[in-house]
């Protein structure tokens, strides 16, 4: 902890106003900050700047960017863990804790774990727990303990949070200097343009970086105002854009939710980060970026130190030690990797001027650190005589504070996410993006334009005439003008070191502060094996931390192309995928919707105490009562169908009409069965197969006039079957219009030796004898005075009545029946005894009793399959499998009562092997037989065969093989 | 998220859409091979490059072509089937009877 800092007066300190204190806590001390501090601003300027402890070696850390860009600063707040203490503005009564510490931040217990660094290279969980085989599950969860980050509340409370979606023609990610003329640009020329950026504040690096301007607040704020009043730009400021995803869809995080954003043209202007310097000791409190410092002075009006030194490899460096001057800071010397006369030499002599010392072609050998405090207290440089080696004996400087200029690495994160490549350029030792994905463009740092130094101050010109020349590219592509402005010469003046790293012989040089890995760690990750830098990063987690290697790929792509012997554009940087900052669970998730499907009569079986089942997305009743009688229940609905009647409900049905000249055509080629012949008034039971000549559905096609066609689909099968059937009339051009009428239409089915009569109440008018309306016949008639179709089918195997109805009737319709049926004692009945009583018939259900590979003549309908008559999807197949022969088949079974328990899935065997398995049973009589439908490699099984069955639990079982169907053999009930 | 033009509904997202597989020319049923036929049924090309494809925009029930890179991810063009297809040029290979 170094002594409180007191704060500079205006026109440091943007976004603090002084008049109003803000009280706070951190680690249970009570402190007191401005409004507009974040938290670790708040924090450094009551002397605290140890945050966190780090994640392997519980090192203090401190904030790095003072920007959200490190994980350093990652510290609990009122019990929320993982918040960007750097970036989270303080509020009243705000409660903070620092992370990963067994005791206190101070005296962290497991900081003894910075003492046996050396044992716990990269990856030493894989090498030091594999073996003896368990071994891991033991250490696990306390390593667990030990590392990770912050720990999460046990009783998170339940947030919901909404999503917007926002259209732009032009979205522009990051508002500094080229953002905003690039948006500027886009929008006076007619473009829908949203500006977002991830501060409070506009200007980017103007807000920190402006020792050019004469009143840095008035430049904000007039560039504010001059954004506010464009009426084409929508501002979003505090939001992160998270993901670049296909077709410029962006992820932003704004005010805690998730706005999609769908952009035309997607401009970044994601500036740059600033890299820090690889030495040992780099991650001391008190060692920050020279951006970091700058950010002190200008966004919170901190002194960021008493005495300073800088470490750099450009003229950024030099720009800050003059801040630092100016803030009150004496910089003891500023450090330069570089060679004499590389420095803008009006900077230089600004130095010279200032009385700052300055040392060229020296860098830092080792951060040290106090004792008791544990922050820095001085630094020890050195002439570099090579790449990455310094000369043996150096100079103790005693400061305490070090700013690192490192060099910087575009923002390449979204746009490598939209497939565009990094480029290394050895010359440069500057990375640059190439191939963007088409609409992507780039304007400022992140293209590697920052902007020219005149006379040593940093100036727009040629950044922002550059950024408008790319936004006029992405105007002429969107056709709003013709042709582009001019393009300017945006040469700037390199800005990275070759060889920033330098490896010391006792460690803790970071590469990567998240992860706590230092030079050795990447090193021995290649010398182990892992050449690729994308196994370096999966053996070593380098660049997985929070911060997502804003500050580590640079210096890992440089170790591993030296390890390995290959240029960096070789190595590359490993791959950049969503998000690019930390997305809370609860902004992405939304609202949990099961959506499920009524029928326009579910109220009513409700009303009745039906049990209700799903069925695909549907809900249809299974029975009638209460679940514990169940089985009872579903055999008296079978008995009351049997000998009375009944209603199901069977609203959920596929239905497809077919109309228009070319509608026979049509379904001849589609299904299996031949349909010309089908008179109008007529129905036929259909299948539909797919062209490897497996069923894929089934129905009853109903030829309601010439040309007009009504076909009846399976409930979950439907959907499939109308794009299968409209895909191939894509390419027939039929002149036939095929509409799926499923949801328009609610059924009932009436069925039962007594359904006439209660049809004759319904239907007055109607004919309804054998001969006047037939088994498979169908009529448009209206019912109880609802128009209405209905179809003589026997799906259950007795006299029955399908009624379809438009589904705004069928509450009307299913009263009804009910009063026409009081007395005839109608009831209804549910799933479970439809799926009985059509078991004892023997029917198939597509879907339950067939699966994906399910041959029509393994199923008995091979009579509704016939290649013979010409072209039908699937007959070709059909053919072919005919000619090899099948290799299995449905069969019935018997099972007598106290022979034992099966179920549908249980296996048929043959000695020791699986050749099938049962696909529907059941016992429809109390007491009498369990009948079943099972596959069975026997082709040539005959009645009276025995069935071997495994249960469940293994028990084997013997049924006996049964002709089907199980009653009525002869069909004759249903066509009464 | 990708998008996609359809040709009747303009441009939309493509969680609207269903794919529907390369657009491939089917055997004459009645004169194949069984060796041809297996080999339309089971051997795709998996071409890297441009090929056309059925997407079907679901909502409307509109199935139409695409012509897109499968190495980039480029949908280049987007057609009516009509282009391509005619009953005229189905018909002599497949008619079929009740018989």
């Amino acid at each position: 902890m170094t002594d409180s800092l007191d704060r500079l007066s205006a026109p440091a300190g943007l976004l603090i106003d002084r008049s109003r204190t803000v009280n706070f806590d951190f680690e249970g001390r009570r402190h007191q900050g401005l409004s507009g501090d974040s938290l670790a601003s708040a924090l450094y300027a009551s002397g605290e700047r140890a945050l966190s402890r780090s994640f392997k070696y519980h090192r203090r850390r401190g904030a790095l960017s003072m920007a959200g860009q490190d994980a350093n600063t990652l510290v609990s707040v009122n019990g929320e863990p993982n918040v960007l203490a750097d970036m989270i503005p303080l509020s009243e009564g705000l409660s903070a804790r620092a992370q990963n510490t067994w005791g206190g931040l101070r005296f962290d217990a497991l900081a003894v774990m910075n003492l046996l660094g050396g044992l716990l290279p990269a990856g030493f969980y894989y090498r030091a727990f594999y073996r003896p085989r368990g071994i891991w599950q033991f250490w696990e969860p306390v390593i667990r303990a030990m590392a990770g980050l912050g720990v999460l509340p046990n009783r998170a409370p339940h947030a919901l949070s909404e999503k917007r979606h926002l259209h732009a023609d032009v979205v522009v990610v990051g508002a500094g200097p080229a953002g905003i003329s690039a948006a500027l640009t886009a929008a006076r020329h007619g473009a829908s343009v949203i500006l977002i950026d991830e501060n409070r504040r506009v200007g980017g690096s103007l807000t920190y970086d402006n020792a050019h301007l004469k009143d840095p607040a008035q430049r904000i704020a007039e560039l504010e105002e001059t954004l506010r009043s464009e009426p084409g730009i929508t501002l979003l400021v505090d939001s992160v854009c998270t993901g670049w995803f296909a077709d410029h869809l962006l992820s932003v995080i704004s005010a805690g939710s998730l706005i999609k954003i769908r952009a035309r043209r997607c401009i970044l202007a994601t500036g740059s980060f600033q890299q820090h310097l690889v030495f040992r000791n780099n991650d001391l409190p008190g060692v920050i970026l020279a951006s970091a410092a700058q950010r002190l002075i200008s966004l919170y009006g901190i002194r960021p130190g008493r005495r300073a030194v800088v470490a750099t490899v450009n003229d950024e460096g030099l720009q800050c030690a003059l801040d630092l001057q100016r803030a009150g800071t004496e910089v003891q010397v500023v450090v330069d990797l570089r060679t004499v006369g590389l420095a803008d030499s009006a900077l230089q002599e600004k130095l010279f001027q200032a009385g700052i010392r300055y040392e060229a072609e020296s860098a830092i050998n080792e951060a040290r650190a106090g004792s008791r405090s544990g922050e820095l207290i001085a630094v020890d440089i050195r002439r570099i005589i090579a790449a990455g080696e310094l000369a043996a004996a150096g100079e103790i400087i005693y400061c305490d504070l070090l700013c690192m200029a490192g060099g910087t690495m575009p923002a390449y994160q979204l746009a490598c996410q939209g497939g565009a490549r990094l480029r290394y350029a050895e010359e440069s030792a500057e990375f640059s993006i190439e191939n963007l994905p088409l609409g992507m463009y780039l304007v400022g740092a992140v293209r590697g334009v920052r902007g020219e130094r005149v006379s040593g101050e940093w100036s727009g010109i040629g950044l922002e005439q550059d950024a408008a020349h790319v936004a006029s590219l992405a105007l002429q592509s969107l056709g709003l003008i013709d042709e582009p402005s001019v393009a300017v010469s945006a040469a700037s003046a390199p800005v990275n070191h070759a060889w920033p790293i330098f490896a010391h012989g006792g460690g803790k040089e970071f590469v990567d502060l998240d992860e706590d890995l230092q030079v050795a760690d990447i090193q021995g990750s290649v010398d182990l094996g892992y050449r690729d830098v994308q196994l370096v990063k999966r053996f070593s987690t380098v660049g997985m931390g929070p911060s997502q290697g804003r500050h580590a790929s640079l210096p890992t792509a440089l170790l591993v192309a030296r390890a390995t012997d290959r240029l960096v554009d070789e190595t590359g940087v490993t791959t950049a995928r969503p998000p690019f900052a930390a997305e809370k669970l609860s902004v992405l998730a939304g609202p949990p919707r099961h959506p499920v499907r009524h029928t326009s009569l579910h109220q009513r079986h409700l009303n009745m105490g039906a049990t209700m089942m799903p069925a695909g997305a549907w809900q249809r009743p299974a029975f009638y009562g209460s679940p514990d009688r169940r089985t009872a229940l579903i055999q008296s609905e079978v008995a009351q169908v049997r000998t009375g009647v009944g209603a199901i409900d069977i609203s959920t049905l596929g239905g497809l009409e077919i109309r228009g000249p070319d509608s026979c055509e049509l379904l001849a080629h589609i299904y299996a069965n031949p349909l010309r012949s089908l008179a109008v008034g007529r129905a036929r039971y259909v299948i539909a197969l797919n062209e490897m000549g497996f069923v894929i559905d089934d129905g009853v096609a109903c030829r309601t006039a010439e040309n007009n066609y009504y076909v009846t689909a399976t409930t979950t099968g439907v959907d499939r079957l109308y794009r299968e059937i409209t895909r191939w009339n894509a390419q027939w051009r039929l002149d036939v219009d095929v509409v799926n009428v499923s949801s328009a239409f609610s059924a009932v089915n009436v069925a039962g030796p007594a359904s006439r009569r209660v049809m004759a109440a319904l239907c007055p008018d109607l004919a309804l004898d054998r001969n006047d309306f037939p088994f498979m016949a169908c009529v448009n008639a209206p019912v109880a005075g609802i128009a209405a179709r209905i179809v003589r089918v026997g799906f259950v195997g007795e006299l029955g009545f399908e009624i379809h109805i438009p589904s705004s009737r069928g509450a009307e319709l299913w009263d009804s029946v009910f009063k026409a049926g009081r007395d005839h004692g109608i009831v209804p009945f549910g799933v479970e005894a439809q799926r009985l009583l059509r078991l004892e018939k023997g029917h198939v259900i597509v879907g339950q009793d067939t699966d994906g590979a399910t041959h029509p003549d393994e199923v008995g309908l091979s009579w509704a399959a016939k290649p013979e008559r010409g072209f039908f999807v699937g007959g070709r197949s059909v053919a072919m499998h005919r000619a090899k022969g099948i290799g299995r088949k449905l069969v019935g079974f018997r099972l007598k009562p106290g022979a034992g328990q099966i179920a549908e899935g249980d296996l048929v065997m043959s000695g020791g092997d699986i050749v099938g398995h049962v696909t529907s049973c059941g016992a429809p009589l109390a007491g009498g037989d369990t009948i079943g439908l099972a596959y069975t490699a026997d082709t040539q099984a005959m009645a009276g065969d025995l069935l071997r069955l495994r249960a469940l639990d293994g028990t084997l079982l013997t049924a006996t093989i049964a002709d089907t169907p199980f009653y009525d053999h002869a069909g004759e009930r249903q066509e009464v | 998220m990708k998008q996609i033009l359809c040709p009747m509904n303009g441009l939309r997202d493509i969680d609207e859409f269903v794919y529907g597989g390369v657009v491939r020319d089917m055997p004459d049923t009645a004169h194949c091979s069984d060796e041809d036929w297996s080999e339309y049924l089971f051997l795709m090309d998996n071409t890297a490059g441009l090929v056309r494809e059925w997407w079907l925009h679901s909502p409307s029930g509109y199935w139409f072509i695409a012509e897109r890179d499968t190495v980039s991810d480029v949908i280049s063009a987007t057609f009516d089937p009509s282009l391509f297809f005619t009953w005229a040029a189905a018909e002599h290979t497949q008619a079929n009877s009740d018989d």
